[in-house]
């Protein structure tokens, strides 16, 4: 031991180490962060890469054939043969009606008595009926309906008919950039990126701060040397950590179980993340040392953090739909800057005139939040 | 029996005391279903009201531009560009800037006056697939009106066979009638599992709930003085959610308010029954707000909530036998719009009815076990 004072840097240093290692141990030491950083991921990953899709398959659905002719049969048939629907095959309407007043069914396609003698004259309908409650999966099983009658109809036509005219008509060639299979997971993937890092970031620290007034033992720090800006960097680094090992999962995921490519560069992509985490766990602070209370703390990050950046990041709802005053709130979640760098580094690349703007505004987004948790915990010091 | 009675009450009101008397958690839970179901009715829409586009037209024909003005006339497509080269379309789909880009052939209004098909390139931006999917879908739907229109004018007879589509419940496929009556359900759940799981940890972090077991009361009333206060909380939370859903977005309510309620008690039994389980197993209150949280998430996930259940695999298909959220949304969904009865809501009722049965007594267990 040396007689000299140490530097004050080093004590500063020495100080804030020994924060991180207290903060530290209370984390590995309770189960309850075991189940936030390492549980919770791995189950959103397993929920979102396969069990949650919005693809519309096995809907149960009734058709009601009252024609027996073969054509009706026709139309029957294609909706067995669709692995979109469970057809269960019917003659009478009014059974069909009660399986859809039990919930049984979702929609029902009749095809009525004069069917193949009004398909004749070429002026033949079929009625669809949904249960409109989940309008999504109701738009597929209209649109589903009005293809297989279509094509039925098409072939009757070049069949029997003199030419209806089908040929003449503008068709749709579509492609979908950046996910030319149409695989959910591309977008699903990004999203659960941003769900896991919200959680992870500000869920924990906003209990941490709150939970220290409770106890008292904030200011019991009060007494000690240390300073607020040295408390606030002890609180930040473990969590920042463990949010990186969440964030790492979530990449591996992404990459090797989910096949997502990454098509910008992958040093930018964690880059972004880890500003993102940045801001959630300042978040998480900032909420935790204004209110001082754990049951408050937790509630607020919920609706603040966790809820917005599910419902308006524009991760599963189109931002350019929402009205007005909606679109000015999603300017305040930080995930919606987050979603948009996700999506064009996975799918799209380094396209440079959406990561610039989208970062800057997370790093100061980041700053900010500092700035903000270091007064409102400072004011308590007074 | 009569004491017992007068004990739960006794503590019923300072269970209820302890939540209200702090402001701002009085305003939290009263005022967040209300914000909540505001800001994602407007926000949660699948249904496109703005999608900007860019348009390659090389044909400038009468027919390209009656094709344009279907879409530009749908009210959904704002056309931001008319692009001359399709090298540009490139930065405006890389920058976000349109979400579709159409291409129209030099030879479309002569293809189509020759009988033929004529095709019309369709490119969507696929970062987030599900809205181009829709986007294409409005796209197809303007195409087809078109279409009608080109028949009508040129003496062609209409398709063969025609499909009429009728939605009952929701005429018009408005995601918001699906989503708040199914934020009713969500809403209430994550306060009531969260409140009563928190409730029993934060005696225990605050030394108070040895003070409670020195009391005369028993272990059972114990936990009916912890559920009541809860239950009843979420009621009123399920309450305001339901009055922003008639009286703000005005969805018809066709059911009985009888019935509503009786699904409502048997679902909010079975979720205090999980977050009283929960917090018999937690030491503090951060673990039992992080178990009660990793608790939801699934539930909410795995409730139809946000994707059908039908197109899950099966086995979590059947994993959400046990969740008693996915009852709660089909039973608000049925009543509310459906108009249901007691009778018809059978299925939902009883599995309800015994997830809280075996939550409850799973936590009583705990209790008594911890307490003697």
């Amino acid at each position: 031991m040396s007689d000299a004072a140490p530097s004050p840097l080093l004590a500063k240093a020495r100080r804030v180490g020994a924060l991180i290692r207290k903060e530290g141990r209370q984390v590995v030491r309770d189960p309850s962060s075991f189940a936030i950083g390492v549980v919770l991921p791995l189950m959103l990953i397993l929920l979102f890469g396969y069990a949650m899709s919005l693809d519309v398959k096995h809907v149960p659905v009734a058709v009601v054939l009252e024609d027996p002719s073969a054509q009706a049969n026709e139309i029957a048939a294609s909706f067995q043969l669709s692995s979109y629907f469970e057809t269960r095959v019917m003659r009478s309407m009014a059974e069909a009606d009660a399986l859809m007043q039990s919930g049984a069914v979702e929609g029902i396609v009749r095809v009525p008595a004069d069917f193949a003698r009004r398909a004749a004259q070429g002026d033949a309908s079929v009625q669809v009926l949904v249960n409109g409650i989940d309008g999504n999966t109701a738009r597929i099983v209209e649109a589903y309906a009005e293809a297989a009658v279509a094509q039925s109809g098409a072939r009757s036509g070049a069949e029997g008919q003199a030419d209806s005219g089908g040929g003449a008509q503008a068709t749709v060639e579509s492609q979908l950039w950046f996910n030319s299979a149409d695989d959910s997971r591309y977008f699903l993937v990004p999203g659960l990126i941003v769900l896991i890092i919200t959680l992870i970031g500000a869920f924990m620290t906003s209990m941490v701060v709150a939970r220290e007034w409770e106890r008292g033992t904030f200011e019991a720090l009060f007494v000690t040397p240390v300073r607020t800006d040295e408390i606030l960097l002890g609180k930040t680094v473990p969590y920042f950590l463990l949010g990186m090992g969440g964030l790492l999962l979530c990449m591996g995921a992404a990459r090797f179980l989910f096949d997502v490519p990454i098509r910008g560069s992958f040093p930018i992509l964690m880059g972004v993340s880890m500003l993102y985490l940045l801001v959630s766990v300042a978040t998480g602070l900032l909420i935790s040392s204004s209110l001082k209370s754990q049951f408050l703390a937790s509630q607020v990050t919920l609706v603040a953090t966790f809820m917005p950046a599910l419902m308006l990041s524009g991760f599963i709802y189109d931002l350019h739909s929402v009205p007005l005053a909606i679109q000015l709130v999603s300017y305040l979640v930080p995930a919606r800057y987050f979603v948009s760098l996700l999506q064009t580094l996975f799918l799209a690349g380094d396209v440079w005139s959406v990561i610039q703007p989208n970062a800057a505004i997370l790093a100061v987004v980041a700053v900010v939040m500092l700035a903000l948790t270091r007064r409102a915990t400072r004011k308590l010091l007074g | 029996m009569l004491a017992s009675l007068r004990r739960i009450l006794a503590l019923i009101r300072k269970e209820i005391l302890a939540v209200l008397k702090d402001a701002r958690t009085r305003n939290m839970l009263l005022l967040q279903p209300v914000l909540q179901c505001l800001l994602f009715g407007y926000a949660a829409t699948l249904d496109l009201n703005n999608v900007p586009y860019a348009v390659v037209d090389r044909d400038r024909s009468a027919a390209s531009s009656a094709l344009l003005a279907k879409l530009d006339g749908s009210g959904v497509f704002h056309r931001i560009a008319n692009l001359t080269d399709a090298a540009q379309m490139k930065t405006l789909i890389d920058n976000q800037k349109v979400l579709v880009v159409i291409q129209i052939a030099p030879n479309f209004q002569s293809r189509l006056s020759a009988g033929e098909p004529a095709p019309i390139q369709v490119i969507a931006d696929g970062r987030n697939s599900n809205t181009a999917g829709a986007a294409l879908g409005y796209v197809g739907a303007a195409v087809e009106s078109f279409n009608a229109d080109w028949r009508s004018d040129h003496g062609l007879p209409p398709p063969p066979v025609q499909v009429n589509p009728r939605a009952w419940y929701n005429a018009n496929l408005e995601t918001r009638w699906n989503l708040i009556p199914a934020l009713v359900g969500t809403i209430t759940m994550m306060s009531t599992l969260m409140l009563s799981a928190l409730s029993v940890a934060r005696e225990r972090e605050e030394g108070t709930f040895d003070q409670l077991l020195v009391t005369p009361f028993r272990p059972v009333e114990i936990m009916a003085g912890k559920a009541i206060p809860a239950m009843m909380i979420g009621i009123v939370q399920a309450t305001n959610a339901l009055l922003v859903a008639q009286l703000w977005f005005r969805i018809p309510f066709a059911g009985s308010y009888v019935t509503l309620y009786v699904g409502l008690i048997l679902f909010l039994l079975a979720a205090v029954g999980i977050g009283l389980f929960v917090s018999s197993v937690s030491a503090t209150m951060q673990q039992a707000m992080l178990f009660a949280f990793v608790t939801i998430m699934p539930f909410s996930l795995l409730s139809g909530l946000t994707t059908p259940i039908s197109s899950m695999p099966p086995i979590m298909q059947d994993f959400t036998l046990i969740n008693p959220l996915r009852y709660a949304i089909d039973l608000v969904h049925r009543v509310y719009l459906e108009g249901a009865s007691l009778g018809q809501l059978v299925p939902d009722l009883w599995p309800m009815a015994i997830i809280a049965a075996v939550t409850l007594s799973a936590a009583a267990w705990m209790f008594r076990n911890r307490l003697e």
